[in-house]
């Protein structure tokens, strides 16, 4: 290189070598702290770690060179000496932006169907709403493009997205519904009952949700499987949020009390008094330092989750309902009707008055900052407002990560890589560096642990049985006994064969009855749902009343057209014997997609709404705001 | 002696033979024998006879012996005896060593002539010494001795590869196969140096520019610029020289001057100097203080600094070297009485301690007894031991003058100086009074408030927006009380009661302070009350007082005094005085939540407060109980003494077998009041953790560190993900790995490199001293393994052996 420096021009590099990275800012990119570790004796071992260090070192340097070349910068409002920022108006500051930007707001007038959550999707593209009343729509919000719109016609008390905007779980009235973009129902979890909150853990595919009744659900969505249901004991939690960067539950109870969950201990990691009244709306920020509380005593208080400590606390006019945190660190609270959003909360001194303020139409039930956007999101009686938000945003997006822009294929790819990455349940800790750590307990309670996590002693020996000797004619005797079994066996598999055969053709039949909308779609959701928890066992009661009318028909249809008949099904049953070797989840897909084909996904929608009295009202809300 | 009589009766004897026996002279091969030797000393020893008158015979026979000596044959034939004759005398003694010169040097030679055998016998010791001939080596051990000169042959041989597998092990990543022919590429300026100007107009061109030495490869500066640029014109030269040699004279004549003071042994001086300086120093505090009064307190703080460093270090006790040279002294010259008298002022002065906090009450207020007499309780609630009160109250210095004086009785004379010594003194404290006040002011105490808000309340208001509002911190911290407390510090609906048994919970109550009189407990309930009013005063105050500043300002102070008063509390945590929002408008439609939420709420909230707080208190006290390891009991009842229903064993028994498990080791939030950490492990977790240290690592940290930066792609830039996760041995598709032959290594050793020639040459010189080098070796081997490469480098470069250089050499080349 240095040679080559030299070379064509004549010149020789001043400052050869690549530019020198200043050290402060290498050691905001190195891990860990800067304590000393112990000198090691072992040469070998001693030449190993320098090595590492040196490693580490040049990773953090590299990262550190690239930082600059960040471009983006946030967003910004700047006011006149003297004048105040919280009195600028929405409208003003769509007027003095760009188009672009100033499309961002707008104002859903949804109002029907009672006030709304809304969840975003974590690239910030895609909106779910879900009214109280039972409304659910999903839409691409930026291009304003509705994906599915359509009415559980029950209670809905919150909704979110699972990991990308393909799925949409809703916790309804009774149970936890997931559907579709498209809107399909795809699963009803049932023993997710009355549920309040959810919260969906996007590196791990867990949703959480908290029900009245006190109980904290994990259910890992990857696969199906419920992974935990703890007590919370401390009654309905007011309040649930997620700590990004540990991926704990928070959960506010009426006591005053913040408890932090994971689905593997049965007790809360941490239960912090936060508030002299019940907490109502907790908010934590992405970087997992700071969480921010509201509570029956009027009170916002910012807690730094490293060390539970109270940063700051202020008073508002009434308690705030809704808590949302920015990317960039601004805090949305919603007060009844009035929407403050406060600076950005770093500083050791509370904000003296907010940063901007909105009044919405009727209060908010709904509060939610759009990820890469200066966006804020408040669902509330009167429907949705998009409000605008200088500096929310994080203006400089990994798109490896988390890609607004991204294509179909991009976003099946980065599915697929996320589910390879996966983090399993079990190592969801307080803290996330306990892996890295030598465990130092006994071998004793090492045992302990590995009985009561199996769930049975693996080394503990079977109790001793003497064997039953036979003596005398025992051999004949056995001989006999297995004949006898033989034979069971066998007529035991050809009933099967037979009643398996039976099966077939009245599925056709239910298949049709499901195109009939409203009732049977729901029925044909438990029956999904019964067949995904008993894992294909079916009911009884059905197999025998299927069980009659094959009888009958058979008495009906000649020998060998039943034998054709009997092949076709049997083909089908191959093809169906083969899902759910692959997966629960999978299995009900196929399942529901050759519904689909029959039936037409329109149709059972289509179907919903003539029920409902008319078509959805909230179709001209929409199509009206897509123009 | 004897020597001396034998030879001389041999010499005489001889001379008598000779006479006897004239012509048979060929028949003396002695005398021929030492003719032989010393012709001249023959003939010298003949001269002895002359005397006797045989002059003739003798000169013949000296002719003779002379030609016979020509003829160079030795005769060494020792005399025979055939016959009788002359020669051999009666007394059996021969005439040899006739005619001889007597040396004296012989004559103080040993007796014992050396023997011609010595050597003989000498052989023949030798001879003996020896035993028979060795066997030959067993088998075993013939091998062995095989063995070991093979072995150290070979490891030489194999040492040469050390090197090379450390490398190997050490290097990052290996290239197989590892000679590669990098295709290097030669720069242009190499390419083009052998390219020469041809042209005129080249050559030209190229003239000049080596004329003017113009740079080609750097063309910053040429070699004459650098140089004037270096150079220094000769008035900023002239300049500088006399700049320096201006600050040389002063600091030698400062250097003088300082010798000089030093040397002055006048005490007198020293005095005034000392008093002139400390003078000198105050007047420059007054003027700080006016100046610039912030840079003053820091000058103060740092002259008690000073002050306490002092007391700490107790040097002006009596006890020193120079104290105790006073001490005695002192009964007959009065100086140094003077002196001891002031060494203990200013001791008494420094043992003083200063107020740590300002009383409840006036200064004044203090009766004057109190503050000599320790002993009698006093009514603040500080420590009474701690009040020694500034030593710059008015009276006391009369107060204390008194006994210095009634002490020295002689010490008229200097009374006046003392005086104004004192009044100084006197001075400077009222001055650090004065601060100390003024501070305190500034910092509002809280004490004085108290007093003010005992007197009257409606003082208080006008006070207030002055004094920031002070914290509702609660007074109480029922810790251990199992009944749940009352809530005295929810104060917003309710008026000032007092709580039930103040007496009683103010025993309970934590504070900083030790409480060590009646009198104490007094004014802590006192206080408890006190508080609770100004509680509800600050509550009001705060509403009126909504500014902005006003209120941060005050939320330091109140941190500041909370904190030095109380330990952390939890409702100190919670009820924090927050601050309002002003916010522009307010929210006019009040939320309808679901029914139930809101009842439950109404509910929560009406009765929120207090037992939400005790509650999650007694919450904590239970899992604190829940996590202390339980004692374990092996008590048998009835083992050792009577047993039956009613009966108790005995302490004794109790206190042996109940085992006591150690301490568990301290919680998480222990220092946390609001918080509740849960302690434990989460096993799923535990299962995927390391549970024993891996091989190399030998402590946990090193492990950590080794763990702690991630490698994955998400976390790194590509370039670092890539350098971190690059494989270690890396094949070349379609090449042949072909094992490491000799002629690699030196290649491989990098220090090899720089001269092969050299390498090779002290090989081959290795041969003649084989020996020499294997010792060598060991001996360098063991250095080189445990000592590493410095101390072998020398040996191996005169050596010239390449073992331990070897291995010092890639080791520096890797520094490179």
């Amino acid at each position: 290189m240095v040679a080559m420096a030299g070379g064509v021009s004549g010149r020789t590099d001043p400052f050869p070598g690549p530019a020198p990275v200043p050290r402060a800012r290498v050691k905001r990119f190195l891990r860990g702290s800067e304590e000393k570790t112990p000198r090691a004796v072992a040469p070998r071992l001693r030449w190993h770690l320098k090595n590492l260090g040196i490693r580490e070192n040049s990773a953090a340097e590299k990262a550190a060179r690239w930082e600059p070349l960040l471009p983006e910068e946030p967003g910004f409002l700047e006011v006149e000496p003297g004048e105040d920022s919280a009195r600028i108006s929405q409208r003003e500051i769509a007027d003095a932006v760009d188009i672009g930007s100033a499309a961002k707001h707008f104002e859903l007038r949804l109002e029907q169907f009672g006030p709304y959550r809304l969840d975003y999707t974590r690239n910030g593209r895609f909106l779910l709403l879900g009214g109280l009343r039972g409304h659910v729509a999903a839409l691409d919000w930026a291009q304003r493009r509705l994906l599915s719109e359509f009415n559980v016609m029950e209670t809905v008390r919150d909704v979110s997205w699972l990991h990308c905007e393909s799925l949409l779980a809703v916790a309804q009235r009774r149970w936890l519904h997931v559907y579709d973009s498209q809107g399909l129902e795809i699963h009803v979890v049932r023993s997710f009952q009355n549920l309040l909150h959810l919260q969906f853990l996007p590196y791990h595919f867990l949703l959480a949700a908290t029900s009245s009744l006190g109980l904290l659900h994990f259910l890992d969505v990857s696969v199906g499987r419920e992974v935990a249901t703890l007590s919370t004991r401390s009654g309905r939690a007011a309040a649930m949020a997620q700590d990004p960067a540990t991926a704990l539950i928070h959960l506010g109870h009426a006591n005053g009390t913040v408890s932090l969950w994971t689905p593997n201990v049965a007790e809360p990691a941490v239960r912090l008094l936060a508030h002299r009244g019940a907490v109502r709306a907790i908010a934590v920020h992405g970087s997992g330092r700071l969480m921010a509380t509201a509570g029956l005593d009027r009170k916002i208080r910012i807690f730094d989750l490293r060390t539970f400590g109270v940063l700051q606390e202020w008073g508002v006019p009434i308690g705030a309902s809704q808590l949302d945190f920015s990317q960039r660190r601004l805090l949305a609270a919603a007060c009844g009707d009035l929407l403050q959003i406060y600076p950005k909360v770093d500083s050791g001194c509370p904000p003296v008055a907010p940063f901007l303020q909105h009044r919405v139409p009727s209060p908010a039930r709904g509060l939610r900052f759009c990820p890469f956007q200066d966006v804020l999101g408040a669902g509330h009686g009167m429907g949705f407002s998009s409000l605008l938000v200088p500096g929310s945003g994080e203006p400089n997006l990994d798109a490896l990560e988390q890609n607004p822009f991204r294509s179909r294929r991009q976003r099946q790819e980065w599915e697929v890589k996320a589910l390879l990455e996966k983090i399993p349940a079990e190592l969801l800790t307080p803290e996330p560096a306990l892996l890295s750590r030598v465990d130092t307990a006994g071998l004793e309670q090492k045992h302990q642990e590995r009985v009561q996590r199996l769930g049975f002693d693996p080394t503990s020996k079977p109790k001793f049985r003497p064997r039953r000797r036979h003596r005398g004619r025992a051999p004949e005797l056995r001989r006999r006994q297995r004949q006898h079994e033989e034979t069971r066996a066998r007529i035991r598999q050809s009933l099967e064969q037979k009643e398996k055969n039976q099966e077939e053709p009245p599925k056709k039949k239910r298949k049709k009855e499901g195109k009939t909308p409203q009732k049977s779609g729901n029925k044909l959701g438990e029956n999904l749902q019964k067949s995904a928890n008993k894992k294909g066992e079916n009911p009884p009661k059905k197999g025998k009343k299927l069980g009659e009318k094959l009888q009958k028909v058979g008495e009906k249809i000649p020998k060998n057209q039943e034998k054709r008949e009997g092949n076709a099904q049997k083909i089908e049953k191959k093809l169906g014997k083969k899902t759910p070797k692959i997966g629960q989840k999978n299995g009900e897909k196929t399942k529901i997609k050759r519904k689909r084909q029959k039936g037409g996904p329109g149709s059972k929608l289509g179907g919903k709404a003539p029920k409902l009295g008319g078509s959805p009202p909230n179709r001209g809300a929409l199509e009206r705001f897509r123009k | 002696m004897a020597t001396w009589t034998s030879s001389w009766r041999a010499l005489r004897q001889a001379a008598r033979a000779r006479r006897d026996t004239r012509w048979r002279f060929a028949a003396v091969p002695a005398c021929g024998a030492m003719a032989e030797e010393d012709p001249a000393a023959a003939a010298a020893g003949s001269g002895s006879e002359s005397e006797e008158g045989e002059d003739g015979e003798r000169r013949h026979r000296q002719l003779l012996e002379a030609i016979s000596a020509l003829s160079g044959r030795k005769r060494r034939k020792l005399a025979e005896r055939s016959e009788a004759s002359g020669q051999v005398s009666e007394f059996n003694v021969t005439c040899k060593g006739a005619g001889e010169k007597l040396v004296l040097s012989e004559l103080l030679q040993p007796i014992h002539p050396k023997s011609t055998l010595g050597s003989v016998r000498k052989e023949l010791a030798r001879v003996k010494r020896k035993a028979a001939v060795e066997l030959p080596l067993s088998k075993e051990e013939a091998k062995r001795v095989v063995r070991e000169a093979a072995y150290v042959t070979t490891s030489k041989d194999v040492g040469k590869w050390q090197q090379v597998v450390l490398q190997n092990r050490r290097a990052e990543q290996l290239v197989f196969p590892l000679r590669q022919d990098i295709a290097t590429v030669t720069p242009l300026e190499r390419a083009t140096s052998a390219w020469k100007a041809r042209t005129p107009l080249e050559q030209e061109i190229f003239g000049l520019l080596h004329k003017t030495q113009q740079p080609i490869t750097d063309p910053l500066l040429t070699p004459e610029e650098m140089a004037s640029v270096q150079a220094m014109s000769l008035e900023e030269a002239r300049r500088r020289r006399a700049e320096l040699q201006k600050a040389r004279a002063v600091q030698s004549y400062y250097e003088a001057k300082a010798r000089r003071a030093k040397r002055i042994k006048s005490k007198k001086y020293h005095r005034v100097l000392k008093k002139s300086r400390r003078r000198q120093a105050l007047k420059e505090f007054e003027q700080l203080h006016k100046s610039d009064p912030a840079a003053a307190l820091a000058r103060l703080e740092e002259l008690e600094q000073l002050r306490m460093q002092e007391r700490m270090s107790l040097k002006h006790q009596n006890k020193g070297k120079w104290a105790r040279s006073r001490a005695i002294m002192a009964k007959y010259d009065l100086e140094a009485r003077k002196a001891m008298q002031e060494q203990l002022a200013r001791n008494k002065e420094l043992m003083q301690k200063v107020r740590v906090e300002p009383p409840e009450e006036e200064l004044c207020e203090v009766p004057e007894e109190d503050t000599d007499t320790t002993a009698l309780p006093m009514p603040s609630g500080a420590n009474p031991w701690m009040l020694g009160k500034p030593s710059g109250l008015a009276p006391e210095p009369e107060a204390q003058e008194g006994p210095r004086d009634d002490r020295v009785p002689g010490a008229v004379e200097n009374k006046d100086e003392m005086q104004e010594e004192e009044e100084e003194l006197s001075e400077e404290e009222a001055l650090l009074q004065d601060f100390e006040q003024k501070r305190r002011e500034r910092a509002g105490s809280p004490k004085g408030q108290d007093r003010d808000h005992g007197a009257d309340e409606t003082e208080i208001g006008a006070e207030q927006p002055r004094d920031s509002p002070v914290p509702p911190v609660c007074a109480e911290e029922l810790g251990d009380s199992p009944v749940p407390p009352v809530c005295a510090e929810e104060l917003v609906g309710t008026g000032p009661e007092p709580p039930p048994q103040p007496q009683e919970q103010l025993l309970l109550s934590e504070q900083l302070r030790r409480v060590q009189t009646m009198e104490d407990v007094e004014s802590l309930a006192k206080d408890e009350l006190v508080e609770e009013q100004e509680k509800l005063v600050t509550l009001r105050a705060g509403k009126r007082a909504q500014q902005q500043e006003k209120g941060r300002a005050g939320d330091r102070h109140t941190k500041k005094a909370s904190a030095k008063r109380k330990m952390i509390s939890l409702e100190a945590v919670l009820d924090g005085k927050p601050q309002e929002m002003d916010c522009p408008s307010l929210p006019v439609v009040l939320e309808e939540e679901e029914g139930g939420i809101e009842q439950h709420g109404m509910i929560t909230e009406a009765f929120a407060g207090d037992d939400v707080v005790a509650d999650f208190r007694r919450e904590k006290r239970k899992a604190e109980e829940a996590g202390k390891p339980q004692p374990v009991n092996l008590v048998l009842p009835g083992w050792g003494e009577w047993g039956g229903t009613g009966l108790k064993p005995s302490a004794r028994k109790v206190k042996r077998f109940l085992i006591k498990p150690p301490p568990a080791p301290p919680r998480k939030d222990q220092h946390l009041p609001h918080v509740i950490m849960s302690e434990k492990r989460n096993i799923h977790a535990a299962a995927h953790q390391v549970s024993e240290l891996p091989f190399p690592f030998e402590r946990h940290q090193q492990f950590e560190q080794s763990m702690r930066t991630p490698v994955g792609p998400t976390w790194n830039t590509q370039r670092a993900f890539q350098k971190l996760t690059a494989p270690r041995v890396i094949t070349r598709t379609g090449h042949i790995i072909q094992p490491i032959s000799a002629e690699d290594v030196p290649n491989t050793a990098p220090g090899s490199e720089a001269r092969p020639e050299g390498e090779a040459m002290p090989r081959r010189k290795a041969g003649p001293g084989k020996k020499a080098v294997f010792r060598g070796k060991a001996v360098s081997r063991g250095k080189g393994v445990s000592k590493g490469n410095a101390v072998s480098k020398g040996k191996a470069v005169s050596r010239g052996k390449a073992v331990p250089g070897e291995k010092a050499q890639p080791q520096r080349s890797r520094a490179r």
